[in-house]
Parts: structure tokens; C-alpha cells; sequence
């Protein structure tokens, strides 16, 4: 019955996109902050940021969106801090998702749930 | 090209040898994700930024990829760090093909 929802369909979507990110690697929590609203209002420009120290890459999933992709920062050698700002779009209240892959090739993954009151996709 | 596309950074003047410091940048542009709809039911073209570089006396400090899901007029903060005088470039990729540039110099205080 579950699978009449379209949840898992995001889900599996999400799931592949770490999958490609990582390589299939296992992923720990801890290591990485993801930062955002409990509620958002306006589903169109939802601030995040993320913080892994060490971290070479950081991807940013959005769980519920119709495509997770948001967007992957990688870091050069002039990088003051291995963190990241911007402002995102979310169709609906969902969880947001960051995966970071570490210097020594582990990745660390974090999550956040915002509650979005007016969805972000013009649907 | 998408029309009215302006990039704005702000990066202090000038900085100690060694200091992180924190860029905001800005650019504006529509974002257009490609999953709207007009007014008939027609699905809009997708037309965004795809990628943001920012690097310093030509190092690199962050290169992001960007999705649909990042919001109108991209925003991004982030810490670089200042070993000398220099320049800071930024550029931004559309999906047209055109390219943003501009760049900031920073003394050393």
C-alpha cells in the first residue's frame, strides 16, 4: 500500500542519487551540520547551509522535490572552511539531505525536516 | 543569454595574511527549473545556472554544481583563504552557454 503514496518513488530516487555520489560506499552519520528551517513559508528560497569538516565534496538532496538533486559544492585548495550556503527550492514539506565525501574517502551524511508552507516548485 | 544577469560579491578590501574570510555572492537570474507550466499547459524550457567557480590568484576555492532546486537569483556564502594579495574571480556557467564574470582585489592590512 505504501508504494501508492509516490513517496518511495522520491525515496529510491534520493537513495540512487547517494548511490552515485558515494559509489555505493556505506555512509556514517556525525562529522557534518546541516542547517535550515523548521518551517519555511515560501517553499522558493529556503536557506541551508552545511559544515563537514575535512570534507572534499558535500551533495545536497531534497528529498520530496521532483528531482532530489540541489546542488554539490566541491572545495579547492583556497577554502577557508569546508562549508556552503545558498538558498533552495522544496515542492512541500520534506526532509533535506547532505552527504559529504571526507578526505580519507568515508562520507558522512546529515538530514533536516522543513515544513513548507507554500511548495516551491510552481506546480 | 538570459537578459538582465548581474553579479554581485562582497568580499572585504582587505584582510591579515593567513585570515579565512567570508565571500557572499549573488547573481541575478530567473532559474527557470523546467518544471513550471504556462498559462496553456506548456511546459517552460529549463534555463538555469549550472555551475559557480570561485577562485583566488587562480586556485580554486569552491566549485559548485547547481540544480534546478537552487532558487531564483543564486545566493552563496563560503570562507576563503587569504595567504597574499590578490584577486578573487568569480564565475557563473548558464545553461545558454554565456558566462558571468567578475572579480574583487584584496589588499593585505
Amino acid at each position: 500500500a505504501a508504494s501508492l503514496s509516490g513517496m518511495p518513488a522520491f525515496a529510491s530516487k534520493t537513495d540512487d542519487a547517494i548511490a552515485a555520489f558515494t559509489g555505493g560506499a556505506s555512509v556514517a552519520e556525525g562529522g557534518i551540520e546541516l542547517t535550515a528551517p523548521e518551517i519555511a513559508e515560501n517553499g522558493n528560497t529556503v536557506p541551508v547551509s552545511v559544515t563537514a569538516p575535512g570534507a572534499v565534496s558535500i551533495m545536497l538532496l531534497a528529498t520530496g522535490n521532483p528531482t532530489p538533486a540541489v546542488a554539490t559544492f566541491n572545495f579547492g585548495p583556497m577554502a577557508g572552511a569546508r562549508s556552503g550556503a545558498t538558498r533552495i527550492r522544496l515542492a512541500k514539506t520534506q526532509d533535506v539531505v547532505a552527504v559529504a565525501k571526507m578526505e580519507d574517502g568515508s562520507f558522512r551524511q546529515a538530514g533536516a525536516t522543513v515544513k513548507v508552507t507554500i511548495g516551491g516548485c510552481g506546480g | 543569454m538570459a537578459k538582465g544577469v548581474k553579479p554581485r560579491v562582497k568580499v572585504p578590501k582587505s584582510a591579515a595574511a593567513g585570515d579565512v574570510i567570508t565571500i557572499k555572492t549573488l547573481i541575478s537570474h530567473k532559474m527557470e527549473s523546467g518544471v513550471r507550466k504556462d498559462g496553456d499547459g506548456n511546459i517552460i524550457p529549463r534555463s538555469i545556472i549550472n555551475r559557480f567557480v570561485a577562485d583566488f590568484n587562480g586556485q580554486n576555492i569552491i566549485d559548485v554544481t547547481l540544480e534546478p532546486a537552487i532558487s531564483t537569483n543564486p545566493y552563496f556564502q563560503f570562507d576563503a583563504m587569504v595567504s597574499e594579495a590578490g584577486e578573487f574571480k568569480f564565475t557563473w556557467y548558464d545553461d545558454d552557454g554565456s558566462v558571468y564574470e567578475t572579480s574583487k582585489k584584496i589588499k593585505i592590512a
